[in-house]
């Protein structure tokens, strides 16, 4: 796998921030070098999040991703304010259920994903952001089985633990659809 | 040594204090730096340590001057517009010659400015962070292991010296998260023997003070501090050098830009130009003995920057016109992107962009 | 024979003083020796000096004394008493340093309940700088910068720093003492000696404030501001308790 950008926005609350952190967990457990940079500061109060998250071979130059290759949107803002930065051939993962607005690039795959009802189908509402990190993972290969599970693992607190099953079945959900 | 861990770059540096064998903190809440205080508001009580939050950064500042001066290991962060209210506190605790490590978590200003990454501080950290005649160390990280390596090296130079110490880092440094490994816990001895702890009736005692109103002597004391200052400059600069060697265009940037300027080198590399990097990881002393050693087979300096251009003036006095010294840089929380920052170095390679 | 009725204590050391003649400073300072070295804990105890006439008490006291900036001797006492909960930790500060420039400090130092004892000289002036107006100075009184008196309309009004921070809990001991006299220099001394205690029990923040005088800047001969204290401060500035949670602590 070459380097990989990173762009995950939604709002706050649906668990934009840990699903970078997954990422980047994974990409540790697989020896690459890592980022994890979220926005900050009452920008996230206001109902907005996204984080940058850089997996590569090399040492990481800067952590912020303005030109992702794969852009995974769970609002429609953030669709609009980062549609056009991604790069050519890359990747646009799209939560169809809360996003009615179709992509408008041509030069991307775009994959539409009802993640929220897919989520809340199986009764694990609002593990939306885990559905996408499935497709995400199936579209781009960017670690190991194994190591996906390891950084899943490394970023749920101790003290969610119980939660980890659903989680894992989310990310499965999200792989097969 | 434990295993490679994601920690943010803030939560690093409280964690890497502790490490250092730093049980007193004392801060005030500004963004982007809160997480340290956090952090150490959750670890320092179980650990027997101190956290405490202060009224104000005016405050938090002269309890670094309090505990300092009774001998302990201590510290405090901020971010930009704290440093600006503590450099009071700065300039009594250098004049007094206690040891302590500030935190500068950097944001846009000035005045209340942003809350994004900058490094608008750099004249305030280096020049005149209070005022009088005095210097602390400055280190800038680039990476939070690096940030993490840094804090032990800045609390033992700071006993060394017996003078404070910064780690000038950013909202973009504080904010991200990296994997660390954190260094083996260090117990520093309790044995500074200036400290104030009560005599015990075993010695004269103790004072810690930075009045002196006779000029003669206050004026005897700043020359023998900057006689240290002076064998500091000589034994502690420290600087990264990436594919400087036979560089035709020579990058200077530190911190969060040093990570833009590094992507930029490398992908001036792939277009055929000689392009390299010298990161500045002490900004004082600054590292003039790097920069000199390449004078001669640069054909030009490119200072990036995340402010108006500061660090480029120190750039300018070390080359001394022997080579155009030019500035490129973004401010007011804006980071620069590696293309940004590459077009600089196309133009001035001869070439358009 | 030849007696000695009274000897320099201990814990002030063997150097002159520069205050001014009939300044008060050298009795409180006298009184504080004398508490550390009948409480025996002069080899424990730190000192923290602060800016105004006071400064030079790092160079009086024979204790291990630090020097904190304008207004900072509450959060610089906090550091040491942090650092060192073992120590005895004081701070001797004016009316200008403590009620003006360093009143945040104070505050938050009291409500903290910081096991720390504040001297503070109050003597309704800035006596280093001149004799400025200070935050206790007092209604009509002329000073360098009220040259026409104190216009309360336009400088504000003097603080009655006792009964404000009678209000604040985690204070141990708010009271007001003078010096002017056999009766009141030994209340002053069961004072200053109270609040050491309560810090060596643990019991939170005290202050002493010391009813003083300035005759230089007051322009007045040593006896005449004593007298002008008497008929002109102790008015607005009544001596007595405002706060002692006493034996058990604050309940």
């Amino acid at each position: 796998m070459n380097d990989l950008n990173i762009l995950l926005a939604g709002f706050g609350g649906q668990g934009i921030l840990f699903t970078g952190k997954v990422i980047a967990y994974a990409g540790l457990m697989e020896g690459k070098e890592v980022s994890w940079l979220p926005s900050y500061g009452p920008e996230m109060r206001g109902g907005t999040a996204n984080c940058s998250v850089c997996l590569s071979e090399n040492k990481i130059g800067s952590p912020l991703v303005t030109n992702p290759d794969v852009l995974v949107a769970m609002n429609l803002p953030s669709l609009e304010k980062f549609e056009n930065d991604v790069v050519p051939g890359g990747i646009i993962i799209v939560d169809s259920s809360i996003i009615a607005k179709k992509v408008q690039r041509t030069d991307v795959k775009t994959i539409y994903i009802p993640a929220s009802e897919i989520a809340e189908e199986n009764g694990i509402k609002g593990a939306a952001n885990m559905v996408i990190l499935g497709k995400l993972f199936k579209e781009t290969c960017f670690c190991s089985e194994e190591n996906l599970d390891k950084g899943l693992q490394k970023t749920i607190p101790p003290k969610k633990m119980d939660l980890l099953d659903k989680n894992r079945l989310c990310i499965k959900l999200g792989r097969e659809n | 040594m434990s295993d490679k861990v994601l920690m943010k770059g803030n939560e690093a540096i409280a964690e890497a204090a502790i490490a250092a064998g730093c049980r007193h903190f004392f801060g005030y809440p500004i963004t982007p730096q809160t997480e340290v205080a956090a952090y150490m508001s959750k670890r320092m009580p179980k650990i027997g340590g101190v956290y405490l939050q202060a009224e104000s950064e005016v405050a938090s500042i002269n309890m670094v001057l309090g505990a300092g001066a009774a001998g302990v290991r201590v510290m405090t962060s901020t971010s930009s517009p704290g440093i600006s209210l503590m450099s009071e506190g700065i300039s009594y605790i250098a004049g007094s010659d206690v040891p302590c490590l500030i935190v500068n978590v950097e944001r846009g200003g000035p005045g209340l400015g942003g809350i994004q990454p900058s490094q608008s501080d750099y004249f305030q950290a280096t020049k005149a962070t209070g005022h009088g005649d005095f210097h602390m160390l400055v280190f800038a990280p680039s990476t939070v292991q690096e940030t993490v390596d840094l804090i032990s090296d800045a609390f033992d130079l700071g006993d060394k010296y017996r003078m404070p110490t910064m780690i000038l880092s950013d909202g973009l440094l504080g904010q991200m998260m990296e994997p660390v490994v954190l260094p083996e816990a260090k117990d520093p001895t309790d044995n500074k023997e200036w400290a104030v702890k009560g005599h015990q009736g075993k010695r004269a005692h103790n004072v810690v003070n930075s009045l002196y109103i006779d000029p003669k002597e206050l004026e005897d004391l700043n020359i023998a501090r900057f006689e240290k200052y002076k064998k500091i400059m000589e034994t502690e600069q420290r600087a990264e050098e990436y594919l400087v060697d036979d560089a035709d265009i020579v990058l200077v940037a530190f911190g969060a830009s040093s990570r833009i300027a590094h992507s930029a080198v490398d992908m001036a590399r792939k277009q055929g130009i000689k392009a390299g990097l010298i990161r500045p990881i002490t900004l004082w002393p600054f590292p003039e003995k790097t920069i000199k050693k390449h004078i001669d087979h640069a054909k030009v300096f490119l200072s990036v920057e995340m402010n108006m251009g500061q660090m480029v003036e120190d750039v300018r006095l070390t080359v001394q016109d022997k080579k155009p010294v030019h500035f490129f840089g973004r401010t007011g929380g804006m980071v620069p992107t590696p293309k940004e920052v590459l077009e600089q170095i196309v133009k001035l390679n001869g070439g358009e962009c | 024979m030849s007696k000695v009725m009274g000897e320099r204590p201990k814990a002030l050391l063997d150097v002159p003083l520069h205050y001014c003649p009939g300044c008060t400073h050298g009795i409180v300072h006298r009184l504080v020796a004398e508490v550390i070295d009948e409480l025996g804990i002069e080899g424990k105890t730190v000192g923290v000096a602060s800016v105004g006439c006071s400064v030079f008490t790092y160079n009086y006291f024979g204790c291990d004394m630090v020097q904190a900036p304008h207004g900072r001797a509450p959060a610089v006492a906090t550091g040491v008493k942090r650092a060192r909960p073992d120590n005895v930790v004081f701070t001797y500060q004016g009316d200008g340093d403590l009620a003006a420039i360093g009143m945040g400090e104070t505050v938050h130092a009291a409500a903290r309940g910081e096991n720390i004892v504040a001297i503070f000289i109050n003597n309704a002036i800035y006596g280093m700088t001149g004799g400025q107006m200070a935050p206790t100075t007092l209604p009509g009184q002329v000073t360098q910068t009220t040259p026409y008196g104190r216009d309360t309309s336009v400088a504000g009004n003097p603080i009655r720093v006792c009964e404000l921070l009678s209000s604040v809990k985690g204070v141990a001991l708010a009271e007001r003492v003078t010096v002017d006299c056999v009766k009141n220099v030994k209340a002053a001394k069961k004072a200053i000696k109270k609040a050491f205690e309560y810090q060596m029990a643990g019991k939170g923040y005290c202050i002493v404030e010391v009813v003083s005088t300035c005759p230089t800047n007051w322009g007045m001969a040593p006896g005449e501001a004593l007298q002008w204290l008497r008929d002109n401060m102790l008015p607005y500035y009544p001596l007595g308790v405002y706060k002692d949670v006493g034996e058990e602590g604050e309940q």
